[in-house]
């Protein structure tokens, strides 16, 4: 099953168990979803649990929010994670403060989903990966899966959830395959906050979210020719960030790369690094090394493209320096 | 016959300003069919976003601007360009990702620009360059200057919050801004009427004490006459105005989406008969301006202007990768700086091999 055919299945089961719960977003309904992933819904399950939007994102999610704080569970979707600085007074200021801002009375069970990353040439407005300014925000909670399964397992979570939880999806994911559970109950539900050990090793430790998983996992393949064995850590979650299963892997292998596509300053290998060093100073053999999108607008020109993206090369490149460094390599 | 033709068409007034428009919807028209091609062909990458059918909205509008005033468009401005009289070999290497380009390759087809033409932009988050086009009328009233903006958008933009601040600013502070919505019907997948609970679009001006108005956006007389009057007004009297022309794309939303799905095939077949290079050019010859041979001539022209714009785009150099970093910011001293606080290449984190445990 496809990323894409894993988050629909996930929606149509949540809207089939919950009445609360309703979906809302711009072309998510006759035109099946900018990018597929609610096709069919809308024919199911009418304009009302699958609500067609204009291009009003500061005014869907704020709607959002209080539908939310009456009850409902609105999965709200950006059609891609660029648009939703239009909506980010909504989301910043106002769901993530809620439940705090107002004692604990009110809470703000909603879920906004969207995609990001780059590669597909779409330039500087519509390839950023902007999950960090999230991130940052106590009040919300941010996911990122990277396989079907999580796809699959992470969605129903988060629109069980009372808080508002931002899930990151990413353009080239859903095309990916993987299994994910047959039955429709709640085994294949996956927790938020729990990163996930998605290949073994006791050589380095490489640290990603989203399709950067996928990228470390070709690298820890290549890197295993050289006799080197990369554990991989998914973190899914980046808040909250699973900061022990990090740890403990980093105490094993002394050596650790956080890959991510957005750009590294203030991001999330920043936020790894520095937890790292202070729980495992000691351990480490050099210091935490990090790999991210070049610090550029995107630009349009492939070969420019290309060298501003963070792929398996240069994450390869990164990793053999730091290796060097260690004088494994 | 003429006569009665030439009262409703100023533009047939003067054969050269007839020809003149005439050749750049032509030159809209077959620089996009190319376009199209050219995207198969997998020269062209990204969103691609064609003006097929808009051609009179663009020209018609466009025309009457003067060296004073300045232009803003969104992500369909390909036409935009065109009609302000961009290089279309600059234009295509932009498309192409060329050195040549218009923006040097860094900004591909959304995001055109024509600096020495006052075009300030193809603009990608819907509504989002509506403020800034505000802002530039602002500063040609602040400076006392003569020129009006003309700020196109679509019918989808009009929902957002930008849109109804922009207004609002305009209106209060008297600014010489006209807003062109190029009602081409959807937004996307989404039709007016799913998207705005007012659909005749132009009344919405009212609430910001604007004046606002509908014109066939498929006859380019009709916006050139309603442009030319709404830009004059804004210019002297610092009254803005929105300006809906109502039109059609023939193709989908971009070259990824047929179009056909939210649209039947009689309404498609509609607004192709009502084909705004046809409508000119049937006017012109019946008012004896142009002749059939005249159109196609000035057909084969074009034709090869557009080959000859493609082979100059396709043999362009690309962009060297040593300039990734460029222009990021305006101020070239720090930028050295920040490059170096990029963990990746050229600099990075990492200048040299050491060992740590020493
Ligand atoms: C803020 C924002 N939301 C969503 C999008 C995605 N999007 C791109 S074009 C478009 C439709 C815009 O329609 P309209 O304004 O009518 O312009 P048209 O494409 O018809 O020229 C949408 C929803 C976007 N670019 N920006
Ligand atoms: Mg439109």
């Amino acid at each position: 099953m496809t990323y894409r055919e894993a988050l629909r299945r996930a929606l149509d089961e949540e809207l089939e168990r919950d009445d609360n719960v309703f979906l809302m977003g711009e072309e998510i309904g006759r035109f099946e979803g900018s990018y597929k992933v609610t096709a069919g819904l809308w024919k199911k399950w009418g304009g009302k649990r699958v609500r067609e939007t204009p291009i009003s994102e500061e005014g869907f999610v704020g709607a959002g929010i209080g539908a939310a704080m009456l009850g409902l569970r609105p999965v709200v979707e950006i059609m891609t994670v660029n648009f939703i600085l239009v909506a980010m007074d909504m989301v910043v200021n106002h769901a993530a403060k809620i439940s705090q801002m107002f004692g604990g009375k009110i809470n703000v069970p909603m879920v906004i989903r969207t995609p990001g990353g780059a590669g597909a040439q779409l330039t500087a407005q519509h390839s950023q990966s902007l999950e960090v300014m999230f991130a940052h925000t106590p009040g919300l909670k941010v996911v990122a899966p990277s396989s079907p399964a999580d796809a699959y397992g992470l969605l129903k979570t988060a629109i069980r959830d009372d808080d508002p939880v931002l899930f990151m999806e990413n353009l080239i994911l859903y095309n990916q395959t993987g299994p994910i559970p047959d039955d429709d109950g709640d085994e294949g539900l996956v927790p938020i906050g729990r990163a996930n050990v998605v290949r073994p090793g006791d050589d380095l430790t490489m640290v990603a979210h989203s399709y950067t998983v996928r990228r470390c996992l070709t690298v820890a393949d290549r890197l295993s020719q050289l006799g080197v064995q990369a554990e991989v850590i998914d973190l899914r979650s980046l808040r909250p960030l699973d900061v022990d299963t990090v740890v403990d892997s980093v105490r094993r292998t002394g050596r650790c790369l956080v890959a991510e596509e957005g750009w590294s300053t203030f991001g999330v290998g920043a936020e790894v690094a520095a937890r790292v060093h202070r729980a495992c100073f000691d351990d480490l053999d050099a210091p935490v090394e990090r790999v991210g999108g070049a610090e550029v607008p995107m630009p349009y020109a492939k070969p420019l493209e290309m060298a501003a993206m963070p792929l398996e090369d240069k994450i390869e490149a990164a990793a053999r320096g730091l290796l060097r460094d260690c004088g494994v390599l | 016959m003429s006569s009665s033709v030439e009262q409703h068409s100023p533009l047939l007034r003067d054969a050269a300003a007839a020809r003149r428009i005439l050749r750049q919807m032509v030159l809209i028209r077959r620089f996009e069919e190319r376009t199209e091609e050219q995207y198969t062909r997998a020269r062209i990458g990204g969103y691609c976003h064609l003006a097929i059918g808009e051609e009179a909205a663009n020209v018609g509008a466009i025309e009457p601007l003067t060296d004073a005033d300045y232009l803003f468009g969104s992500y369909r401005d390909h036409g935009t360009a065109l009609a302000v009289g961009s290089d279309p070999a600059a234009v295509m290497g932009e498309l192409f990702g060329k050195a040549t380009g218009v923006a040097g390759g860094y900004g591909g087809s959304m995001h055109l620009v024509d600096v020495e033409r006052r075009f300030l932009g193809g603009w990608g988050i819907v509504g989002g360059h509506l403020p800034i086009a505000v802002g530039a009328a602002l500063a040609l009233d602040y400076r006392e200057a003569d020129g009006v903006v003309l700020c196109q958008l679509g019918d989808g933009a009009m929902n957002t919050g930008a849109f109804h601040e922009a207004l609002n600013l305009a209106a209060l502070w008297k600014l010489p801004i006209v807003f062109q919505v190029i009602n081409n019907q959807y937004g996307m997948g989404t039709s007016v009427a799913m998207a705005s609970a007012e659909t005749e679009l132009w009344k919405r001006a009212a609430a910001y004490e604007m004046h606002g108005e509908r014109v066939d956006g498929n006859d380019v007389d009709a916006v050139y006459e309603a442009a030319s009057r709404l830009l004059q007004i804004a210019r002297e009297q610092r009254r803005p105005a929105l300006l809906e022309t109502l039109t059609y794309r023939f193709r989908g939303h971009s070259v990824a989406d047929a179009g056909k799905v939210y649209r039947t095939p009689e309404e498609i077949a509609a607004w192709k008969a009502r084909d705004p290079i046809e409508l000119f050019a049937a006017r012109a010859i019946e008012a004896g301006v142009l002749t059939a041979d005249d159109v196609a001539v000035l057909r084969r022209d074009v034709d090869t202007q557009v080959s000859d714009a493609i082979k100059e785009a396709a043999s362009a150099p690309s962009p060297d990768v040593a300039h990734l970093y460029d222009n990021v910011y305006g101020d070239a001293g720090t930028g050295e700086q920040f490059a170096r606080m990029d963990t990746a290449a050229p600099f990075g984190e990492r200048r040299e091999t050491r060992n740590w445990r020493t």
